[in-house]
């Protein structure tokens, strides 16, 4: 008795009870498909989430005044965040503020090797931008050095960046976002270049338009800001005060944690804290990229068990119809013991007829599985991953011949006489 | 003189212990030669279905010697039993027992494949099973596209594609109307008259009339043996029908 015979058996058996191996390959369909589907839904939303995330830029420090409170903020902090003077550990209300010098401190190739450049940063609120009787609100408004653009990766899409010149000559020259230009001009925002809008009431002139950022990040709809020399925006909107923030660019990706030492040893020093609690605070998107991909590393594994326990009761679904199909057949089984039928090949027999259900059933499972994996469901694409469509293939081929193996001693155990007899 | 396809000696059955035994099959000798036509009459409980399932090595004698063209069996383990009934026994039930939603032809072929014939060969002797017991028009057709005649020649042909040395069966007609019955007796005589040796186990007196030898048990013992015609020869029934005009 070859394999080729016994696998003939087997295919002959399968496709005798159309019905019954349908509704057994249905419990493997779904159990494969749901795990390559729910993966494939963790994946892509972590996939998206780390995305938008990414347009913060890796390699960049924010520094904000206060201490550290534990909650993480999306998005560099407005205005809003600075500490509340009362509630100050130090009686020096001055160290819980961010000066240009702290700024200008930080570059420092002896004490601040990994620093790569840094931008201090002042935010205008509530800037009302003006244009031939068109207004908008504008959500951010940033003072800053020509080096807040690098840092920030940002570019012009139309027009011209601002130089060092705009900075130290403190003219009142803006970049204004896609948004922004979009509402104030219409069509793609470039016809404002050159033009002189109001922001707040003051002349700006408009040299150029940031390039679209496009995602819609956790911080609002980051193409809608304006950009200005910090210089003129502390001339003309607020005041010659501390800055918000101040931005770091590290060297490499690799150096975040190194740079992050290096800044907190320099505004220590300059801040006298000695071992007590710093009175600002650094935050890296590296770090927020981190908590985000552990949470929806954590959804992935959550679905990934969820649907695993689906596959598991598929796999019982299997081993119910194999042990039903063993009674319902004891009969056959006795005839084709008692025309010379070895015990192998009974077990052979059925055994095969569980792994081309699983099999098979696997198979159909991956197809609809990678269909829906490939669609754009509830604003995000889903991702399949390699893996989980191996997993569940060998997962339900292995959960074939673990449950078809019972029913296969079962039937092969059997006595032709008693099989025989049996009604 | 050649060896005989039945040998049993001083052979017993035994169900339960101690004090609830019965004695299924008691202490039976018999000797069937090669070529005869053997009937095993007696009322149900007499031990007839106990003796079917040791002479097809279905089950095994509690004490006594049984040999099968030539082979002792009992010191064969599952597997060479497997063997035994695949190589030297071909099988006739009461209810055809056919493997339902597969054709004749592969219902033929069944003993074929466990005995490790091939594809092509294979297929060609089952169709010429088919073709004896007068099949060769139904080859394709489902058992439930047959009548239980057709069914049981389905069978008929299916323990007969082995070419074994002993075509057992159990109340062959049991199931069957007076004109199927009619033609399967007419089959085994046939069978007979060609040569192939026979035993069926009955109830009925029209079945036993057609064999050459008719013994009869009652509580596991054989009670009459009587012959009805020689070994060597067709068989009573058939040879009437030849004479015939």
């Amino acid at each position: 008795m070859n394999l080729v015979q016994i696998l003939q058996f087997a295919v002959r058996g399968v496709a005798a009870n159309k019905l019954r191996s349908a509704l057994t390959m249905s419990g493997i369909i779904i159990g494969v498909a749901s795990v390559i589907i729910l993966v494939a839904v963790g994946t892509g939303a972590s996939a998206a989430a780390t995305e938008s995330l990414s347009s913060l830029g890796s390699n960049t420090l924010t520094i904000t005044p206060g201490a550290d409170d534990g909650a993480i903020q999306f998005g560099p902090p407005a205005e809003s965040a600075e500490t509340d003077p009362e509630t100050d550990s130090g009686t020096d209300v001055r160290a819980a503020q961010l000066t240009l010098q702290d700024a200008e401190a930080l570059l420092d190739p002896e004490l601040a090797p990994d620093v790569a450049s840094v931008a201090p940063v002042v935010t205008a609120n509530g800037v009302t931008a003006t244009y031939r009787g068109e207004s908008h609100q504008v959500a951010s408004m940033v003072g800053s050095t020509p080096s807040y653009l690098v840092i920030s990766d940002d570019t012009v899409q139309a027009g011209a960046a601002l130089t060092e010149t705009d900075h130290t000559a403190r003219t009142r020259a803006a970049l204004v976002g896609v948004t922004v230009a979009r509402n104030l001009v219409g069509g793609d925002g470039s016809a404002l270049v050159g033009e002189v809008v109001q922001l707040s009431g003051v002349s700006y002139q408009v040299v150029g338009v940031l390039t679209e950022k496009g995602s819609d990040g956790p911080g609002g709809d980051q193409d809608d800001r304006v950009v200005a020399p910090l210089t003129a925006v502390q001339d003309t909107l607020t005041g010659y005060g501390p800055l918000s923030s101040i931005s770091v660019k590290v060297s490499a990706p690799e150096a975040v944690d190194a740079a992050t030492a290096q800044v907190t040893a320099i505004l220590g020093t300059r801040h006298r804290i000695g071992t007590g609690t710093p009175d600002f605070t650094i935050f890296s998107a590296t770090q927020i990229l981190e908590a985000v991909g552990e949470i929806t590393g954590l959804l992935t594994v959550m679905l990934g068990a969820i649907a695993g326990i689906s596959l598991v009761v598929g796999g019982i679904g299997v081993m119910n119809i194999m042990l039903v199909t063993v009674t319902e057949r004891t009969r056959e089984i006795g005839i084709r013991k008692a025309v010379g039928a070895q015990r192998s090949d009974v077990v052979g027999q059925f055994l095969l007829e569980a792994v081309i259900l699983s099999i098979s059933g696997g198979l159909i499972g991956i197809a609809i599985g990678v269909a829906v994996g490939s669609l754009e469901v509830a604003g995000f694409q889903l991702i399949v991953a390699p893996a989980s469509v191996v997993l569940a293939f060998v997962v339900s081929v292995a959960i074939g011949l673990f449950f078809g193996i019972y029913p296969a001693n079962k039937a092969a155990k059997l006595r032709p006489i008693d099989a025989l007899r049996h009604e | 003189m050649r060896r005989p396809v039945i040998e049993l000696r001083s052979v017993s059955k035994t169900y339960g212990r101690g004090d609830v035994v019965v004695r299924a099959v008691d202490r039976v000798d018999l000797v069937v030669e090669r070529g005869d036509y053997v009937a095993v009459m007696g009322a149900s409980g007499s031990g007839k279905s106990t003796l079917m399932n040791i002479l097809g090595c279905l089950d095994v004698p509690t004490s006594g010697r049984y040999a099968l063209d030539g082979v002792d069996t009992r010191r064969l383990d599952e597997r060479r039993q497997s063997m035994i009934r695949n190589r030297k026994i071909g099988f006739v039930f009461q209810s055809f027992n056919l493997i339902p939603r597969t054709s004749a032809v592969s219902n033929v072929e069944l003993p074929l494949a466990y005995a490790g014939v091939r594809g092509g060969e294979r297929r060609r002797r089952a169709v010429r099973a088919l073709e004896r017991v007068g099949l060769a028009e139904r080859v394709h057709h489902k058992p439930s596209e047959l009548s239980g005649g057709q069914q049981q020649r389905v069978a008929i042909a299916r323990a007969i594609a082995t070419d074994p040395v002993l075509l057992l069966a159990d109340e062959p007609t049991g199931a069957l109307d007076s004109h199927s019955t009619t033609d399967v007796l007419a089959l085994f005589d046939e069978l007979n008259a060609a040569g192939r040796t026979i035993v069926v186990i009955t109830h009925e007196d029209e079945v036993a009339g057609h064999a050459k030898r008719v013994l009869r048990m009652l509580d596991g013992r054989i009670v009459s043996d009587q012959r009805a015609a020689p070994v060597v020869g067709p068989p009573p029934r058939h040879a009437a029908r030849v004479a015939q005009p």
